[in-house]
C-alpha cells in the first residue's frame, strides 16, 4: 500500500469520526436520543392518558391489527408527552410526522420516548411497519390544541 | 479449462433457475410502485395481493438470485483460479438441497402460504415449511463452500509457495462470514419459528427472534455485496484496460469485512425497545468503521479506473473518465459494472445516515430505506449479478450472447430507473411516507379518508423509476432468454477476465492468513451480541401470539386476555 491509500484511510476515518463526533453532540448536549429501555410487565397491555401536570402527559398506547388505541391524543400546545408503546398481536411501527419519533411496537416489550409537542396542529401517527392484511389503515393522530387549560 | 458434464449443468441450473424466478420478482417491484403511486386502489392484482408480491420480491431478488449468484460465481471463480473442479458431491448436494428449498419458498408464496415478507418478523406466521425451504437454500451455499475448503487444500498442496489469489480469498471471506451468521438465523427458523409455526410450542420471544435475524441479515447485504467487489478488484482492471492499484488493499478491504460485516446488524433495530443505548451506540460506531473498506475500494478501483483512462490516451485531471471503454458492445460487462459502482456511491452515503444512530429515527422504516437499499442491492448487487450471469452462462454453455447492442445499453436504462425510483423513496421516506405499504389503498387514494396529498407526487416519481426498471429488466431478460436458448458455437468453457497488478508489493502475512481475522471476528461478535441477548431476556417476554396476516384472531389462543377492548379504562 502506498502513500495514497494510506491517506484515503486517513481521510475517510476521519470523516466518520466527524460525524461520529456529532451524534455524540446530538445525544448529550441537545438530548436527542434513541428510544429508552424498561422491563416489560403485563399493566403496559392497558391503554392510557394520563395527565400528571398541565404541561405533562403519559400516554399508553397499544397498536393491534390494525388500529392504534387510543386513535386520538388530544393536548394542548407546549405539553410534553411520553410515549409507552407496546402490541397486542404482532409487530407494528409508530412514526409521528414532523417530530422525528420512530417506534418499533414490540409484543412482549415496552417502548418509550418523550416528546415535546410546541406547536399547534394535527400530527399524523403511521404504522409503518407491516402488519397484516390492513397495515394501510392503520392510523391515528395527536391534536395539538391551543388552549392551555 | 474444459469441464465435466454434471459441473457445467449445475453451473447453467444454478443460473436459469433464479433468473427465471427474477421475471416474477422484477414484475412483482413493478407492480409495487403502481400501486403505492395511487395508481391502483386495489388490494390485489392478478391474484397476487400487495404484501405476497413485495413477499415474492424480497424473497427472490433478495435471498434466492443473490445467493445462487454467490455460489455460482464462487464456483466459476475457484475453478478458473485453481484450475479444478469441485468435489462431486459438493456442487451436487448443494445444489439439489438449494433447488428443493427454493421451489418449496416458491410454491407457498404463490398459493398465499408465505407472504409475512422476506424478514418474516413473527409473530405474523408463515407455513413452517417456508422456513424450512429457506433454511435448506442456506445450507445449501454451505455444501458448496465446503467444496471449495477442500478444492483449496488440495491445490495449496500441489502449489506449496503459492499466494491465494484476490478473488478465491475474497470468496473464502465471504462464505466464512456467511456460514458464521446463517447459523443464528438457521437456529431462529429451524428451532424457534418452525415448531412454532406447526403449532408445537405457543410461545415466541419475539425481541429475540429480530435480534437472531438481524445477526444474519446484516452480514446477508455484504454476501451479496462481496461478490459484486470481487468482480470490481479482479474483473473490472483487466476489461477496462488497466491494471489492480493494489492487491494489498483489495485484500484489507476483504478481511475488514470479514470481522465488521456480522456484529453490526442491531443498527437495523435503533427503534426496538430491548436493545440498551450503549449497545446501540456501539454498533454505530462499528458501522462507521465497515464504511472504511468500502472507502478503500472506491480509492483502489477508483485508482484502477484512472489507470486504465490514462493508458488509453488521456491526460488531464478528469478525461480519463470520458476514455473508459463506455458503450461497448464487445465489452458490456463495463456498463454493468460502473453503473453499479456509479449508483453505490449514493448508496453506500446514504447507508452511512441509516447507520448514524439517533438521525437514523427519522428515516427508520420510511421510503427512505429502501431508496438506499436499491442502490445497493439493486444498483452494484444486480448489475454485477446480471452482467456476469449473461456472461458466465455464455461461456460456460459455449453459446454466444445474443442482441449484443441490447444486452449493452441494459445498465444504464437501469442505472437511469434506480437513480428515479430512489429519489422518489428518498423525498417521500423523509416526508414521512411508509415502506411495505399498500399506499394505493389509503394514503395515495383521494378517495379514501386517510389521503395525503403531499405524498402522490413522490409515489409518483418513483413510479417513473421503477416503469424504467421494468423496461431495463425486460430487455435484459429477453436476451438472457433467447442466449441460454440459442445453439452452442463453442466448446463450453470457465473462464473470467483476470486483472493483473500494477505493482509486485510487499507480501504482508497477515494479510494472507485469514484465521487472526475469524478470531478476531468472532470475539467482535461476542462484545456486541452478549449485551444484546442479556437485554433481551431482562427487558421482555415471550408471548402467546401466532398470527395469519389476514386475520386479527390469535391462532395461539388466549383471545380474550389480548384483544379486548381497552377504551373504557382510558382514564384509570
Amino acid at each position: 500500500m502506498n502513500k495514497y491509500e494510506i491517506k484515503t484511510i486517513l481521510l475517510s476515518s476521519s470523516v466518520m469520526a466527524v460525524f461520529f463526533f456529532a451524534i455524540l453532540y446530538n445525544a448529550f448536549a441537545r438530548k436527542i436520543d434513541v428510544p429508552a429501555c424498561i422491563p416489560y410487565n403485563a399493566t403496559f397491555r392497558q391503554s392510557a392518558i394520563k395527565k400528571v401536570d398541565d404541561t405533562h402527559y403519559e400516554v399508553y398506547i397499544i397498536a393491534r391489527m390494525w388500529a392504534f388505541d387510543p386513535a386520538e391524543i388530544i393536548v394542548p400546545a407546549g405539553s410534553t408527552v411520553d410515549f409507552y408503546l407496546t402490541s397486542a398481536d404482532v409487530v407494528h411501527g409508530f412514526n409521528i410526522e414532523r417530530k422525528g419519533v420512530n417506534l418499533m411496537a414490540i409484543p412482549g416489550a415496552v417502548n418509550k420516548t418523550t416528546v415535546n409537542f410546541t406547536d399547534y396542529g394535527t400530527y399524523r401517527i403511521v404504522c409503518h411497519e407491516y402488519c397484516g392484511a390492513g397495515h394501510h389503515n392503520m392510523m391515528a393522530q395527536v391534536l395539538v390544541t391551543y388552549l392551555k387549560k | 479449462m474444459n469441464i465435466s458434464k454434471s459441473y457445467k449443468n449445475t453451473i447453467l441450473i444454478g443460473l436459469f433457475m433464479p433468473m427465471t424466478l427474477f421475471i416474477l420478482g422484477a414484475y412483482n417491484g413493478v407492480m409495487q410502485t403502481l400501486y403505492r403511486a395511487g395508481v391502483i386502489h386495489k388490494t390485489a392484482v392478478a391474484g397476487i395481493n400487495y404484501y405476497q408480491g413485495l413477499t415474492m420480491h424480497g424473497v427472490i431478488n433478495a435471498i434466492v438470485l443473490t445467493t445462487f449468484f454467490a455460489v455460482v460465481f464462487g464456483h466459476v471463480i475457484m475453478s478458473h483460479y485453481l484450475k479444478k473442479e469441485p468435489p462431486g458431491w459438493s456442487y451436487s448436494i448443494s445444489m439439489i438441497l438449494m433447488v428443493g428449498g427454493t421451489l418449496i419458498d416458491a410454491v407457498l408464496m404463490i398459493i398465499g402460504k408465505a407472504q409475512a415478507l422476506y424478514t418474516f418478523y413473527a409473530p405474523l406466521k408463515n407455513s413452517p415449511l417456508f422456513y424450512l425451504g429457506t433454511s435448506l437454500l442456506i445450507v445449501g451455499s454451505w455444501v458448496a463452500f465446503f467444496g471449495w475448503i477442500k478444492m483449496y487444500s488440495d491445490w495449496k498442496k500441489e502449489h506449496l509457495n503459492a499466494k491465494m489469489p484476490i478473488a478465491v480469498l475474497g470468496t473464502f471471506v465471504n462464505f466464512t462470514m456467511w456460514f458464521i451468521s446463517s447459523i443464528p438465523v438457521a437456529y431462529e427458523s429451524l428451532i424457534l419459528l418452525m415448531p412454532w409455526s406447526a403449532g408445537w410450542t405457543n410461545d415466541i420471544n419475539v425481541p429475540l427472534t429480530r435480534m437472531l435475524f438481524w445477526m444474519f441479515g446484516h452480514p446477508l447485504v455484504y454476501f451479496w455485496l462481496l461478490p459484486a467487489y470481487i468482480a470490481f478488484y479482479t474483473i473490472l482492471p483487466k476489461i477496462s484496460g488497466g491494471k489492480l492499484y493494489s492487491g494489498n488493499a483489495a485484500r484489507l478491504a476483504f478481511l475488514l469485512f470479514l470481522i465488521l460485516s456480522t456484529p453490526v446488524g442491531v443498527h437495523h433495530q435503533f427503534s426496538e425497545p430491548v436493545m440498551g443505548q450503549g449497545t446501540k451506540l456501539w454498533v454505530s460506531i462499528l458501522t462507521y468503521a465497515v464504511s472504511i473498506p468500502s472507502f478503500m475500494t472506491a480509492f483502489t478501483v477508483g485508482a484502477s479506473l484512472e489507470l486504465a483512462g490514462r493508458k488509453r490516451g488521456a491526460r488531464g485531471l478528469f478525461d480519463w473518465m470520458g476514455k473508459l471503454p463506455w458503450f461497448r458492445s464487445e465489452n458490456y460487462l463495463f456498463g454493468y459494472f460502473l453503473c453499479g459502482l456509479l449508483l453505490f456511491i449514493f448508496g453506500g452515503l446514504s447507508g452511512i445516515i441509516n447507520a448514524s444512530y439517533s438521525l437514523n429515527q427519522m428515516v427508520h422504516n420510511t421510503g427512505w430505506v429502501p431508496g438506499h437499499f436499491h442502490m445497493t442491492v439493486a444498483g452494484p448487487v444486480l448489475l454485477v449479478i446480471l452482467g456476469m450471469s449473461i456472461y458466465m452462462y455464455s461461456t460456460v454453455s459455449g453459446k454466444p450472447v445474443k442482441f449484443l447492442s441490447m444486452v449493452t445499453i441494459v445498465p444504464y436504462v437501469w442505472m437511469i430507473g434506480v437513480a428515479i425510483l430512489s429519489h422518489g423513496l428518498m423525498a417521500g421516506g423523509l416526508m414521512g411516507e411508509p415502506r411495505r405499504t399498500n399506499m394505493g389503498m389509503s394514503y395515495t387514494n383521494p378517495a379514501s379518508d386517510l389521503f395525503n396529498p403531499h405524498w402522490v407526487p413522490t409515489a409518483t416519481v418513483t413510479m417513473v423509476g421503477g416503469i424504467v426498471m421494468g423496461v431495463a429488466a425486460s430487455i435484459y431478460l429477453v436476451c438472457f432468454f433467447v442466449t441460454a436458448l440459442g445453439k452452442r458455437t463453442r466448446q463450453p468453457a470457465i473462464s473470467l477476465p483476470e486483472s493483473e497488478e500494477l505493482h509486485e508489493e510487499k507480501t504482508i502475512p497477515l494479510l494472507h492468513n485469514m484465521k487472526p481475522w475469524i478470531i478476531a471476528s468472532v470475539i467482535l461478535i461476542m462484545i456486541t451480541y452478549i449485551p444484546s441477548l442479556i437485554n433481551v431476556f431482562k427487558y421482555s417476554s415471550p408471548v402467546p401470539n401466532k398470527f395469519n396476516a389476514e386475520s386479527p384472531v390469535n391462532e395461539g389462543g388466549n383471545n380474550d386476555v389480548h384483544s379486548q377492548s381497552m377504551t373504557n379504562e382510558k382514564t384509570k
